[in-house]
């Protein structure tokens, strides 16, 4: 939680991960993409603060105590979401699998979220797997990363007739949110990677279902604005707009934040530190002082208190029924919660 | 004879189809020179190792095309550099080989349609420069509407507008409308107005975003000072990246 001019947040890093990039868990023969690959990470953390940098090799595999104490300790985070990412083809043991995430998520009972991941190229195999996961870990929600090599496969979309078969096995097995990353390949290569157009189809047929589409689709927020405000069960993910913008490039950053409040709104909008790119210290605390800088904004939506505290936890939390302290909700929201509450004791025993 | 500027000059027409930017004042062109004989050698190089290879080859094949048809130029290699395609992208591009043989079972398609998608983004984005000033000035929205291209104050924004409406087969002249959509031709009535300047403004912050982010990363990569760097391939800098 954090704390800051008497106003109490809630903080729920909904997109952080636990991986292992270091050398002796690249695939040999594929050693060019796992290096490009987590060099490219490498670079996207280049974007913060100087004083968050990292050495690559801290970067490619930093500890639990450095997880624990950056996100936990320093980090002002009260609950954290593992997103899988695996890429199998290069890192012999994935690079951030379900299985690694809930060494820690075990053994920190309460600080984490384990989310699953699925991949419609596995067939009957992968629908197993997928609810082995769910049953074992107790998984509400999958991120699935469309860009995945598989055999000779550089990605999928949700349109694909295959996916319509694991989001119907979601929704059998009470996942509720699918994380969606997009790009920068897929099948087939002449398409745009980074189009959100299969998400909207699937958010459309499946309304029961949340998509939190990570990174808001950049870097086509426009496509994914349009999209989202006509489908009401997607998010914008805001993992790397803050980390990417928010110091680097602020005017660029209160641009996209100003668009994206009026696209999709502030109830749409989660905060995900995406850890180890970036620590969330320096991003919620620059969250909580930030607003529009200056007159050239003044036709967006305006920005509050309330509007931060839903970003930085409330509106992941009422995704993932996490219960959040009275006092860290908001004043209408935790009257109404006591008088939801009320209403249920006294219909409790009829 | 031909020198390094004519290939330079060639370059600066070659755009990232992403960012609707050239490949020269984005700092993409590494290298560039023309030996004795005509031999112009070109190397690029982008942001990530992992950038879409769509665009990376269309850069690549523009680069070739354009630098190919410089007076004097009697061969032409183009080499995209720290690229996981680069060996395909390269060799494709040598032997004039289309999209869909480099990426031979991976591709549909040639690249025609993703580069319209990004023409008319591109149009998108160029309407909100064009308009911005205007309603600024005091223009009421209502007003862009009936307004046509000549009645416009000239500025390099507009001719760069028009020149990407031309290369759509869009209405491009004076008594062409201002605001028109950019997959139909069709200009834009009173009730649609509102919500086609606020697309246009998105487009525009989407790809400035990620042109700023695009500098940023590269600037990592390289190491080349952050912010916005200046065009790197000027001639009288050509001699610090490896002019013989």
């Amino acid at each position: 939680m954090y704390e800051k001019n008497g106003e109490k947040y809630y903080v729920v890093d909904s997109h952080m991960h636990y991986w292992n990039a270091a050398r002796d868990n690249w695939v040999p023969g594929a050693e060019q993409y796992a290096k490009g690959w987590i060099e490219c990470f490498h670079a996207y953390q280049g974007l913060g603060p100087a004083e968050t940098h990292w050495p690559i090799e801290k970067f490619q595999k930093y500890s639990e105590g450095d997880l624990m104490k950056d996100v936990f300790e320093d980090g002002y985070v009260d609950k954290a979401i593992f997103q899988p990412t695996y890429l199998k083809e290069w890192y012999a043991e994935g690079f951030n699998t379900t299985e690694r995430n809930a060494i820690l998520a075990e053994k920190y009972p309460g600080k984490f979220i384990l989310n699953t991941r699925w991949d419609p190229r596995e067939g009957d195999a992968g629908l197993k797997r997928l609810e082995e996961n769910v049953k074992r870990y107790g998984c509400k929600g999958v991120k699935l990363y469309t860009a995945e090599w598989r055999n000779g496969s550089r990605g999928w979309t949700l349109k694909d007739p295959e996916a319509s078969r694991y989001l119907e096995k979601c929704q059998e097995l009470g996942i509720r949110n699918i994380h969606v990353h997009k790009g920068p390949t897929i099948w087939p290569l002449d398409k745009d990677a980074f189009d959100v157009s299969d998400v909207d189809q699937a958010a459309t047929s499946f309304p029961a279902l949340n998509f939190i589409v990570e990174h808001v689709g950049l870097p086509r927020i426009e496509d994914f604005c349009f999209m989202a405000t006509q489908e009401p069960n997607v998010y914008a993910g805001l993992s790397v707009v803050i980390g990417g913008l928010m110091h680097a490039r602020p005017r660029f950053f209160a641009k996209v934040m100003g668009e994206l409040l009026f696209w999709v709104g502030e109830d749409k909008m989660t905060f995900g530190s995406d850890y180890a790119i970036w620590e969330p210290k320096w991003q919620i605390e620059g969250l909580v002082d930030w607003n529009y800088p200056g007159d050239e904004f003044s036709d967006y939506p305006r920005v509050t208190t309330a509007t931060k505290k839903k970003i930085l936890g409330l509106n992941a939390a009422k995704l993932y029924d996490i219960e959040v302290p009275i006092d860290y909700q908001l004043q209408d929201q935790a009257g109404r919660q006591e008088a939801a509450v009320g209403v249920s004791e006294v219909e409790a025993p009829a | 004879m031909t020198d390094a500027s004519h290939v330079l000059a060639a370059l600066d027409t070659v755009r990232d189809p992403e960012l609707d930017e050239p490949i020269t004042t984005l700092g993409f062109v590494a290298f560039c020179a023309v030996s004795q004989d005509g031999v112009a050698e070109v190397r690029l190089r982008l942001p990530t190792y992992f950038c879409a290879p769509n665009f990376a080859f269309l850069m690549v094949a523009d680069a070739y095309d354009a630098v190919s048809a410089v007076d004097g130029v009697a061969r032409t290699d183009v080499v995209l550099e720290d690229h996981f395609a680069s060996d395909q992208i390269n060799d494709g591009v040598a032997a004039r080989a289309g999209f869909t043989q480099v990426f031979h079972g991976e591709a549909v398609e040639e690249l025609g349609q993703l580069r319209a998608a990004f023409l008319r983004k591109a149009v998108l984005a160029g309407t909100d420069r064009v308009c911005r000033p205007l309603l600024t000035a005091g223009a009421a929205a209502e007003d862009l509407a009936g307004m046509v291209l000549g009645e416009v104050p000239a500025s390099a924004d507009l001719d760069r507008l028009r020149s990407r409406r031309t290369e759509l087969g869009l209405p491009a002249e004076d008594d062409a409308p201002l605001l028109l959509d950019p997959a139909t031709g069709a200009a834009i009535g009173a009730e649609a107005l509102p919500l086609h300047l606020r697309r246009a403004r998105i487009t525009r912050i989407s790809l400035e975003a990620n042109a700023v982010s695009c500098r940023d990363l590269f600037a990592q990569r390289y190491r080349s000072s952050l912010g916005d760097p200046e065009p790197i391939a000027r001639p009288d800098r050509v001699g610090a990246l490896g002019l013989p």
